[in-house]
């Protein structure tokens, strides 16, 4: 593409301010016993090189499991012992079993960063990249400032190089982007499998799942049930067994194995909630102490329930219909559904609803803009913890000032732009009077904007009152 | 607590400001921007140089004045000129509210979290001058060449080149100095110059030197400059002098600006009887020909070919720190070698001569500084954008300058810094460059082209082969030699290129009138 050089200025500038970010604390640093996040990470390369695959999920005088034990798919732990095999040259210290419990030096630290960075080059970043170049119907100018905005989003450098998130955010949600890149350009069995792959890093990824399974559905019924549809069903079929046998392999062995590992996955016995969260459990528990009120099981189905309920229509539509436009709204909407509704979610996975939001940016420029902004907003008292409020507030500024230079956000809050206009104009044959819809929702943003300016000031400054500890954490969450 | 109100509130006037670029301002976006990349840059490596700004604030707001030149407490003593000083007092009564404890003059090497807060926040925050002496310099740059397309105007291409120069950004906001507000005094002089306020550029200039002396290695070219354009008012139609058009009244005016400005700076020292000391401290000449990293300049090649023929056993002894002592004299008389009356002709030739005795004072001058080279490349920014020729030798020059720069980071976590931001400015200023002048002959032949590649595997060797090798024990100051040789080549090349380019362009607007 012409202007490639600003491309390549583009994603330097994304990486220059990744490393940045990663220059401050992490989480956890200097606080044992537990340490944080980071020694998770450490922790797991220890496991993983030094024990064989049958111990990796278990809990033996090896492998304790309340020391950090493993829970995520076998991909995340494969991806440990790559890194783990490198330390070694390095420096066996590092991932020496047992005695490098809390293991902190400076040259370790560059260490966990580099492994973030360069599985964010090769995984995330192309993905980005390519994502903006196949965008259609759009000048190269923007383009270019798309990829900007979407490699300047905060939340996402914050939680995985500031942060320092256990398991590399970008490797997963780089891998579903691959996967609807795939999928948007006629590569299904690609995209299938890429996204296979993000599932068996991270089941997280299976907010994403349900989107992908419509849209596909969605284009075999397009071809045709007899014919070129079903034998594209079946490829896709035969794809996704064969890349979750690939990955399961050593698990298969024994049927203990296999459970073990989902129970770790999908731990049901903690509730429905923890810590605060943006979503509709926490907020709604301010008043009304849903947690003591149902009982553990019930709490499951009605979130189950609802989940689905909010979901139904995208995906219904998205069968019906399927197209490249309709499948990122989708993922959205359904990922927007799980975050609210679903069990045991973290405020980290609010980076899954980011990225869809992030693919629609260029389609409409101003909600995605200040949802990404709350977005991060939401994670705000968990980067506090780990004292980022500098690179927190400079990479939200440095974002709102890219999104707001590439697509004059201001100036395209018509109607037509936010995509409102059906229901504007179903709201008019009530209300006649409802044409000033621009002028509300640009002084709502306003208002929003300055509230988490002022939140974010009260939270550094002023001690919370007695009464009341959780307030500057549960503030942000609504 | 008081420290996050201040935090708070400098955000606050930033996110302000960016609210306001939602209306677009593309120049107001590129400088929040590179303000936004600096606050990143504050918990990054700094040298020695954080405490000798420290130490300076300290003297300043402890001891009287009568001390200033004369405190030794520290070995950083103070070897600015006194408007540095009075600087640093002024910064001395805000620093007092972050940390009263770094004003004290024997808490030597003191960095608490609040006093790196505060230096690396004046310096962002000076900055500002730098960032309006760049908006003015847009406006005297050729819009001739009509592009719609942003990202293709002369006047983007060079605010992004000036505001997020590399060089800059490394030894100002990483190494720490206060480069950049003076960087925007000399430009905004150079940018009144071009606005025919000449007035207004010589008081600037004057302020500047009595900030930081080092300023003096281009003071002729303003001298004859302003003599020839200011106080000769007319010209004759061929464009040489009209000898009959000396304006007695300008060159006094000019004299007594420059005059007052010396007595305001200098005043109060000769009143104490200081002067000498002053001196001493602002030019110690005992200090040896090359610095302890060797600036890539004529000396270092003269140098490393002593220690290599010394090391072969060519030479008895090196004579690398006996040189003789006639050097200074040499250092300057080449260094000023632009007498030549036709090559001031109009605002752009005085730059070109600027340009020209800021290199060449760094190719022979004494004591030089690596960091010497952003001197040339600042101004030379201004005449890239304007035509193939000066752009060809811009890109030489400010990619061997800045790569020269990189031994002054060599701590492991600034290293993907300083390569990535090297890229992203090389990349981005030979591609914008190329595409600017796509229609004319192409920037680099094959040579240039080639040596200019040879950066990349110099500095794999250099940082990531060497140190692993046996060589690293006997031999440790290879890669500083390499590198300060090779450089040295570049420069050098970039140097002979621009004095040609001053003799051979033909004169600018014989016809005009001045």
């Amino acid at each position: 593409m012409e202007k490639w050089y600003l491309m390549t200025a583009v994603v330097l500038l994304g990486l220059t301010v990744r490393w940045t970010v990663s220059l401050n604390s992490y989480s956890g640093a200097g606080k044992p016993p537990m340490f944080g996040d980071y020694e998770a990470q450490r922790h797991w390369q220890e496991i993983t090189f030094n024990l064989p695959i049958k111990q990796w999920y278990f809990n033996s005088s090896d492998n304790n499991l309340q020391y950090w034990g493993l829970d995520y798919p076998p991909l995340t732990a494969y991806h440990s012992l790559l890194c783990a095999y490198v330390a070694q040259f390095i420096n066996p210290d590092w991932i020496a079993l047992h005695s490098s419990r809390g293991y902190e030096s400076q040259a370790h630290k560059l260490f966990m960063r580099a492994t973030v960075l360069i599985a964010d080059l090769l995984i995330y970043i192309p993905a980005v990249v390519l994502h903006c170049c196949c965008l259609k119907e759009i000048s190269t100018k923007k383009k270019i400032a798309n990829a900007l905005c979407i490699l300047l989003y905060p939340g996402l450098i914050l939680i995985d190089y500031g942060h320092f998130q256990i398991m590399y955010n970008s490797v997963s949600l780089g891998l579903a982007l691959w996967g609807v890149l795939g999928v948007s350009c006629d590569w299904d069995l690609l995209g299938s499998l890429a996204f296979c792959l993000a599932v068996n890093y991270k089941q997280m990824e299976l907010y994403h799942s349900l989107p992908f399974f419509c849209f596909l559905l969605g284009k075999c019924f397009k071809k045709g049930l007899k014919g070129k549809g079903f034998v594209l069903f079946v490829k896709l079929a035969g794809t996704v067994v064969a890349s979750f046998t690939l990955c399961w392999l050593p698990f298969f062995t024994e049927r203990a194995q296999a459970l073990q590992v989902l129970r770790r996955l999908f731990p049901v016995d903690r509730g429905l909630f923890e810590d605060k969260v943006a979503n509709i459990w926490c907020s709604v528990s301010v008043f009304l102490k849903i947690k003591d009120i149902l009982p553990h099981h019930v709490q499951i189905i009605v979130s189950f329930c609802l989940t689905l309920l909010s979901l139904l229509p995208a995906c219904v539509k998205l069968t019906l219909q399927p197209s490249p436009k309709g499948f990122r709204f989708t993922l959205v909407s359904c990922a927007l559904s799980f975050f609210l509704f679903s069990f045991q979610v973290h405020e980290k996975s609010i980076l899954l609803v980011s990225l869809p939001v992030c693919l629609v940016l260029s389609e409409i420029p101003f909600m995605s803009t200040w949802f990404l902004l709350v977005s991060t907003f939401s994670m705000l008292p968990l980067l506090l913890k780990d004292d980022l409020l500098m690179p927190s507030v400079v990479t939200t500024m440095a974002f709102f000032i890219a999104c707001a230079t590439s697509f004059s956000i201001f100036e395209k809050t018509s109607e037509e732009e936010l995509r409102l206009k059906s229901f504007s104009v179903s709201v008019r044959k009530h209300l006649p009077r409802f044409t000033f819809l621009p002028r509300i929702i640009q002084h709502l943003f306003i208002i929003s904007v300055i509230t988490m300016v002022l939140l974010t000031l009260m939270t550094v400054t002023l001690d919370p009152p007695q009464k009341l500890p959780d307030l500057f954490s549960v503030l942000p969450s609504p | 607590m008081r420290i996050k109100w201040v935090e708070c509130a400098a955000l606050s006037v930033m996110a302000a400001l960016s609210v306001m670029t939602g209306g677009g301002s593309w120049f107001l976006a590129l400088a929040l921007g590179v303000t936004l990349l600096k606050c990143l840059l504050i918990p990054t490596y700094h040298s020695t140089d954080f405490e000798v700004h420290r130490n300076w604030l300290a003297i300043t707001h402890s001891l009287p004045i009568s001390q200033w030149y004369y405190e030794a407490t520290s070995e950083w003593t103070l070897d600015y000129p006194p408007f540095f000083a009075w600087f640093e007092y002024a910064l001395s009564h805000v620093a007092k509210y972050f940390d009263q404890e770094m004003l004290n003059v024997h808490n030597l090497n003191y960095s608490s979290s609040r006093t790196l807060l505060f230096q690396r926040f004046s310096v962002i925050f000076t900055d500002a001058l730098f960032v309006y002496a760049v908006h003015e310099c847009c406006k005297c740059v050729d819009g001739k060449k009509a592009c719609k397309e942003l990202t293709e105007k002369p006047k983007f291409i060079l605010s992004v080149l000036l505001l997020w120069n590399f060089g800059l950004l490394i030894v100002d906001h990483i190494h720490f100095q206060y480069n950049g507000f003076l960087f925007g005094l000399m430009l905004l002089s150079i940018a009144r110059l071009f606005q025919k306020r000449h007035m207004e550029g010589a008081f600037l200039f004057a302020v500047l030197l009595h900030f930081k002396h080092i300023y003096l290695y281009v003071a002729p070219a303003y001298g004859i400059y302003l003599l020839r354009s200011y106080c000769f008012t007319a010209n004759k139609p061929d464009g040489s002098i009209r000898w009959n058009s000396f304006s007695f009244v300008r060159l006094i005016s000019l004299g007594l600006t420059v005059f007052l400005v010396s007595a305001l700076s200098l005043g109060p020292f000769l009143a104490l009887n200081q002067l000498p000391q002053v001196f001493s401290r602002l030019f110690p000449f005992k200090r040896g020909l090359c610095h302890a990293y060797w600036a890539p300049n004529f000396w270092a090649v003269y140098n490393a070919l002593d220690k290599v023929l010394s090391v072969i056993g060519l030479n008895d002894k090196w004579f690398g720190s006996a040189v003789p002592t006639h050097s200074p004299s040499l250092g300057d008389s080449l260094g000023h070698p632009h007498l030549h009356p036709d090559c001031h002709i109009g605002p752009r030739g005085f730059l070109r001569c600027l340009i020209l005795c800021a290199l060449s004072s760094f190719m022979f001058g004494w004591h030089v500084h690596e960091k010497a080279i952003l001197l040339a490349i600042l101004p030379m920014s201004l005449l890239s954008v304007g035509k193939a020729g000066d752009a060809s030798i811009f890109l030489i020059l400010s990619t061997t300058g800045h790569y020269s720069l990189f031994p002054l980071l060599f701590t492991a976590p600034e290293l993907p810094i300083k390569i990535l931001l090297m890229l992203l400015f090389t990349i981005y200023s030979i591609s914008s460059l190329k595409t600017l002048f796509r229609k004319e002959k192409p920037l680099f032949n094959w040579m240039e082209t080639f040596y200019l590649l040879g950066l990349g595997p110099l500095e794999v060797f250099c940082e990531f082969v060497f140190p692993f090798t046996s060589w690293k024990l006997k031999y440790p100051f290879i890669p500083l030699l390499l590198t300060s040789v090779y450089c040295a080549v570049g420069i050098t090349y970039a140097w002979f290129k621009l004095y040609v380019s001053v003799f051979t362009d033909p004169p600018v607007g014989k016809t005009k009138k001045q």
